[in-house]
């Protein structure tokens, strides 16, 4: 396992979470290589955003180890964390709702202090051309698609080197969600950007990632390329035809 | 249509130069001349500052019916009100905004030597300062960083008490104590920071109401320090510079040094412009952070915690920083209601005191600078103006609050500024925001 972590991008180690006596994860390992698109696939309440919410740090993993380009971060404070090269794009987009497109791209931007601000900001303006014409609009006048574009964005500002993206369909019409994808697939393939994909959209998600990992009720149940994964006949049934396992 | 804003302007103002042309052309000798029998004939006077004036008169009124045509015309233009809020406000309300802050502030700078002006109505403006500055002070805290205070008045004691014991028993001079009481008022505001760390919305209004209470109920039992419920008196007035203000006058004094007659309204003058620059100071601070990482990140904090925390900003830190920076000016308006009064006891820090800071702050709009600048002017000037209803007084105060908050429910200035923008600065209107939220 140890060998895995020290040249992965990311490795959680039998990582055990818990909310008080209810336990969410129970020994998840998964690791993530540099320039991979990893997904991370499962039914509601299986524990896909506590695993996200415990390499943040927040909660800490009751057990188990995080580790990130070969650091242990596990038990770090949320704040340090999100400033070793890692973003996130948090579930629910929660963008500030009452802030300016550009001052929540600039938020995004504050743990670099602001440096390069334009070039990045040109960046995701190119990768979002959408949210270069909506920048003195408020985040909260933005379309659902517009808003998960300005999570994503505001996440790129901080010039991640492995970005976290938490559920980026949801709610959003087909054509959106496929936008979204191709930047992703694009930053991926053009940047070398390492991305950890949560999802319960298992098709489109498998599709796109190289890996995958199945969460079922806190436990990695199955893992595989992302065509593997989409051949197997229990994930067909769980995830993709609306069957039970 | 943000793009004929400015053209719309230049129209208006160039047919207010014509209707002002006209009415010079048409009033110089109607007006401006005045037969007055001498005499066994007549003589022309001329009267130039009648027609100056009513030519003025013309062109601002003509600029003012122009702009609200404009206004309207805008209004109908648009449609539904979805667009609308993409817009550029309109022209007419970004301009009276624009105009409203460098107005009010002209009139605070002039008023003690406007005429009709006496020592009454500078003391009621030296009492409508002190509420715009604490105003503007719990304005960072609930405006900006979106916590909840209810306690904001323990900071105001916290600054009265500690200049009264600096002054009273180590004779430290006002100016000399002024930073000290900050100091300690911010002090006293991480102390509060750090228990309600993990609390928010309504938890966190009442720890801060437990806080607010204990503070006055320390100062009314620690009778030893704090002289208890008799309070402390004699506490020092504040000198000019080291000039001490005196009845007396000769060498020394305010009124010896620039040789003026010795009055009783220059120190109520001085202290009327000590909390002028106190509260331009408060306003200038928090303009400038709000344009700083720190202010920036007060209001990603207001919006919404957990995704300040996903881009590494440091929770602690922030609320920390925002209620020592809130505390801090509330110190300050506390030192200068000690020196003002020579008086204090914890009768003048109740919870009424941070609830009627609190409505000053949620009646202007939270975060708005001028908007909770005028609510300070409305509330406690209305206060006064209705001081003749007796008791219709808290009815009158109560109906206003509630015709308030169902015409305006976000504040009477809601919409709030960008703090980062590219270019043309644009309001951001503020119609399709959650009522409630922030």
């Amino acid at each position: 396992m140890s060998a895995a972590a020290n040249g992965a991008m990311l490795a959680v180690e039998d990582v055990t979470t818990a909310y008080g006596a209810i336990v969410a994860l129970r020994g998840v390992s998964l690791t993530v290589g540099h320039g991979e698109i990893v997904t991370l696939i499962g039914a509601n309440g299986a524990g896909k955003s506590t695993l996200m919410m415990t390499i943040c740090g927040s909660p800490a993993p009751r057990e188990g180890r995080v580790v990130l380009e070969g650091r242990d971060i596990t038990g770090w404070p949320t704040h340090l964390i999100m400033r070793q090269g890692l973003a996130h794009a948090p579930e629910g987009r929660r963008i500030f709702p009452r802030m300016t497109v550009l001052e929540n791209l600039r938020m995004g931007a504050e743990v670099l202090n602001g440096a390069h601000f334009d070039q990045d900001l040109e960046k995701v303006c190119a990768l979002f051309p959408r949210l270069k014409e909506r920048l003195g609009q408020r985040g909260g006048t933005l379309s659902g698609g517009e808003q998960q574009m300005l999570a994503i964005a505001r996440a790129l500002m901080s010039r991640p080197r492995l970005l976290l993206l938490d559920e980026p369909s949801l709610g959003l019409a087909p054509m959106v969600v496929r936008q979204i994808f191709a930047a992703i697939r694009d930053l991926n393939r053009e940047t070398g950007l390492t991305v950890l994909l949560v999802e319960q959209n298992a098709y489109h998600a498998l599709r796109l990632a190289h890996r995958g990992y199945v969460l079922v009720n806190g436990r990695i149940t199955m893992t595989g390329t992302g065509a593997e994964l989409l051949a197997r006949p229990e994930v067909r049934a769980a995830y993709l035809e609306g069957g039970r396992a | 249509m943000s793009g004929a804003a400015p053209r719309g302007m230049a129209a208006i103002v160039r047919d207010a130069g014509l209707a002002a042309l006209i009415a010079l052309g048409v009033g110089a000798p109607l007006l401006g001349l005045r037969t007055e029998p001498v005499g066994r004939g007549l003589t022309l006077i001329p009267r130039p500052g009648l027609l100056l004036s009513v030519v003025a008169a013309v062109f601002v009124g003509r600029i003012l019916v122009g702009l609200f045509m404009a206004q309207r015309a805008l209004r109908r233009r648009v449609i539904s009100p979805a667009p609308r809020a993409m817009l550029a406000p309109p022209g007419f309300r970004s301009w009276l905004g624009r105009a409203a802050g460098p107005a009010m502030l002209a009139f605070a700078l002039l008023l003690p030597f406007m005429p009709g002006i006496g020592r009454y109505e500078i003391d009621l403006g030296t009492l409508v300062l002190t509420y715009v500055m604490l105003g503007w002070g719990l304005n960072i805290v609930v405006g900006l960083a979106g916590l909840l205070d209810l306690g904001y008045v323990a900071f105001y004691a916290v600054g009265a008490y500690s200049y009264a014991l600096l002054a009273k028993h180590l004779e430290i001079g006002f100016w000399a104590a002024l930073p000290l009481t900050g100091l300690c008022s911010a002090v006293w505001g991480i102390i509060l920071g750090f228990p309600v760390l993990r609390l928010r919305g309504d938890y966190l209004a009442i720890v801060t109401l437990a806080f607010g209470e204990i503070i006055r109920i320390v100062l009314l039992n620690w009778v030893g320090l704090t002289g208890g419920p008799n309070g402390m008196s004699g506490i020092p007035r504040p000198s000019f510079f080291g000039l001490p203000f005196s009845m007396a006058g000769g060498e020394g004094t305010f009124a010896g040094f620039f040789g003026l007659e010795p009055s009783p309204l220059h120190r109520i003058i001085f202290l009327y412009y000590l909390i002028l620059a106190l509260a331009l100071v408060t306003n200038f601070v928090t303009i400038r952070l709000r344009r700083h990482p720190i202010g920036r990140a007060w209001e990603a904090l207001r919006e919404d915690e957990v995704a300040s925390r996903a881009l590494g900003l440091s929770v602690v830190a922030v609320k920390l920083t925002a209620f020592a920076t809130g505390a801090l000016f509330g110190g300050f308006a506390g030192a200068f209601f000690a020196t003002r009064q020579g008086f204090i006891s914890p009768e003048s820090f109740t919870f009424i005191e941070s609830a009627l800071i609190l409505a000053i702050v949620v009646l202007g709009g939270m975060g708005s600078q001028i908007g909770v600048a005028t609510a300070a002017v409305v509330m406690i000037g209305g206060f006064e103006l209705f001081r003749d209803l007796e008791q219709f007084r808290m009815l009158v105060f109560g109906l206003a609050m509630v015709a308030i908050m169902v015409w305006r429910p976000r504040g009477l200035v809601s919409s709030r500024e960008p703090s980062v923008a590219l270019g043309a600065r644009k309001m951001v209107g503020a119609e399709h925001v959650a009522e409630g939220r922030g």
